[in-house]
């Protein structure tokens, strides 16, 4: 006798449960603490802060915690608290070129005013197993000299100087806020920048070395990449001026792009640009070079076919908490549909049989 | 018993209220896919978002609230939704389909009639019927504006020169009120004709697409076909095992690995509410009211 399947709710209960037992693995190994997740795994804490699109260290760290280490999984839990919350107002624009530094390169000039800074990169370390970190090695000090107090100017500011680099005058707009309003193609730049920010970086790095490989290739140079932290302030109607609110850790890249010119005007370098929160160089590299691509109608280029000159295929394929979900979806039960497929073909498969036989 | 930490039903009020001003003014121009700020839900895209956000905006504390998949009560998902308005919204719920004030759908329509005042929201993966035919979002925009629909009847004009018949088998296109080519959502097309003049109200969310849609009450909406290839509403050719209805939605369940199978309802209430009343398929073993 057939029983329909039940006990959904227990199985679901139980499903938790064992979860949460996984989560927690070996009794034996001490539990990992939010406070080591945030200070040891910074550059996951990062990126979760990044496409989860919420500036929380301990939260993010907590998301990861709770997600196994699961980053796409840790940005969802980060995206469905953050939507919970109240939106209180719009920051002041940040001023990168105030930005206390702690990494500033530029690959276009050999020296510049505020020099270039290294900081704490895996940039040229020898990517050899480390079986000292094995053994639980403290790591020796660094060595230290004084912060330099005045602000690093941008390389795009002494390229604008000359007028060698596209102007982007200062606007006044408020943006659009893409968790606010759905989003309707085509875009502003504005908005696809904030689409980008919190795009994948796996998606985002993909499309990006897509251009380098010749598909919509914009011939980038990094004018400058620098990390540090920034105020952020806020106007407050009541005291009718900005006051500073916090501080952001945020990476930021500019590439300078060749542009041959056009008849009303003369050859000149164009931008690209990216911003992201934390320590994140990768992704703000590749956000730059897919925001320089996807601006090809604007400086009156050619579409040609690229991917990464898409606007739609990018922005409705960047979101990994949106593709994740879409995509094991289909996971779920689908037997109705599957029923109506399996009767469709069945009988087209008589038809042809009935087919055959009169024929023969 | 719900949750404190959380406004009613989970979506803060000016939410509820954006979502709101999409349904009526989905309910206003019926078939026309709204755009909306879908909102990040503590489930997955893909897994009931817009419908449970379509809820959510339209529940009311003394709504009595009844959540199926695949006609079913008690499939998974199912549960889970129903247990986060348990939890969020602390509203009554049923399996009875005619003691619902709101339900939401996955896939199917119950089988039993709605009435006037009941809401049937449907969660919907991909709102825009003409997406496989053209992927732009931009263009089929533009294509429901000038109402350029010749794509989709060269698609099933295709089917029957390939296949001798219209081969969509469920999410299949339908006009409403003579404007908008709809999707229905994936519900088989089993179902397609329920859609039409219904005295309920049916409401569709697409959260990762950011889409809404509606149908009024007695909303006419016709499945697309042709004079001489007439819309077809097909089933498993059986009676239910169960309950013996002739007239239902049937799920195949395989029962050995010998080619054994048997049909049984896909909605599950309608099928034990038969049962109940005495109604006897041919696998099926009487039931006692009430009892085990």
């Amino acid at each position: 006798m057939y029983v329909a399947v039940k006990g959904g709710e227990r199985a679901i209960d139980n499903a938790h449960a064992w979860l949460a037992e996984e989560r927690r693995g070996d009794l034996g190994v001490a539990e990992l603490s939010v406070a080591q997740i945030r200070a040891q795994l910074s550059l996951a804490v990062n990126r979760v802060m990044a496409e989860g699109s919420l500036y929380d260290p301990d939260l993010a760290a907590l998301a990861i915690k709770q997600a196994r280490g699961d980053l796409i999984e840790a940005i969802f839990l980060i995206r469905a608290y953050r939507t919970t919350l109240p939106r209180l107002g719009a920051s002041c624009p940040v001023n990168t070129a105030e930005m206390a530094v702690i990494r500033r390169i530029s690959a276009t000039f050999k020296d510049l005013p505020g020099g270039q800074v290294l900081g704490p990169t895996f940039d040229y370390t020898h990517r050899l197993l480390d079986f000292k970190l094995a053994a639980e090695g403290e790591a020796a000090q660094a060595a230290t000299a004084p912060a330099a107090m005045e602000a690093v100017p941008h390389v795009m500011a002494m390229l604008d100087r000359d007028g060698m680099i596209e102007a982007e005058p200062l606007g006044n707009d408020v943006p659009a806020d893409l968790t606010r309003e759905p989003m309707e193609l085509p875009g502003s730049r504005a908005l696809r920048l904030q689409a980008i920010t919190r795009g994948d970086e796996g998606f985002i790095l993909s499309m990006a070395y897509s251009t380098q490989r010749g598909y919509g290739r914009t011939h980038a140079f990094v004018g400058e990449l620098r990390i540090g932290a920034v105020a952020v302030e806020m106007e407050i109607p009541e005291l009718g001026f900005a006051v500073e609110i916090g501080e952001i850790e945020l990476t930021e890249c500019e590439t300078v792009n060749q542009f041959k010119g056009s008849k009303t005007e003369p050859p000149q370098f164009t931008r690209g640009y990216g911003l992201v929160f934390g320590q994140t160089e990768r992704k703000a590299i590749a956000m730059s070079l897919v925001d320089r691509s996807l601006r090809w109608a604007e400086l009156g280029e050619d579409y040609t076919g690229a991917p990464a000159q898409d606007e739609e295929f990018v922005l409705m394929h960047a979101d990994n908490v949106q593709a994740t979900g879409f995509l094991e979806h289909i996971k779920l039960p689908h037997y109705v549909d599957f029923q109506s497929e399996l009767e469709l073909v069945r009988r087209l498969r008589a038809e042809v049989f009935a087919t055959q036989e009169a024929a023969e | 018993m719900s949750d404190q930490a959380y406004n009613f039903a989970y979506l803060d009020e000016q939410t509820k209220r954006m979502i709101r001003r999409a349904i009526l003014k989905g309910v206003a121009v019926p078939g026309y896919q709204v755009p909306f700020a879908s909102r990040e839900m503590p489930m997955p895209y893909g897994w009931g978002t817009g419908g449970v956000q379509v809820t959510a905006a339209c529940l009311t504390p003394d709504d009595t609230l009844k959540v199926i998949d695949q006609g079913a009560d008690d499939t998974t998902n199912a549960v889970s939704i129903r247990k986060f308005f348990q939890r969020t919204a602390g509203v009554a719920v049923t399996e009875a389909t005619a003691d619902a004030t709101l339900i939401q759908t996955r896939h199917r329509i119950p089988e039993a009639a709605l009435t006037t005042g009941q809401i049937l929201v449907y969660q919907v993966p991909i709102p825009e019927p003409l997406r496989f035919l053209e992927p732009r979002e931009t263009e089929t925009r533009k294509m429901h504006e000038l109402e350029e629909y010749g794509l989709i009847h060269v698609k099933l004009y295709e089917d029957i020169a390939r296949h001798g018949t219209i081969a969509t088998s469920y999410a299949y296109p339908v006009k409403v009120e003579g404007r908008y080519v709809m999707d229905p959502s994936p519900i088989p097309k089993f179902d397609n004709p329920k859609l039409s003049n219904s005295p309920a109200l049916q409401l569709f969310g697409a959260g990762r697409e950011q889409r809404i849609y509606a149908l009024p009450p007695f909303t006419h909406v016709v499945s697309l076909d042709f004079d001489d290839h007439p819309f077809e509403p097909s089933k498993a050719p059986h009676d239910c095992d169960l309950c013996g209805a002739g007239e239902s939605y049937l799920d195949e369940v395989i029962t050995d690995d010998q080619g054994g199978r048997m049909f049984v309802c896909s909605d599950t209430d309608f099928c034990r509410t038969r049962c109940e009343a005495g109604h006897l398929g041919a696998l099926g073993v009487p039931v006692l009211k009430g009892g085990a």
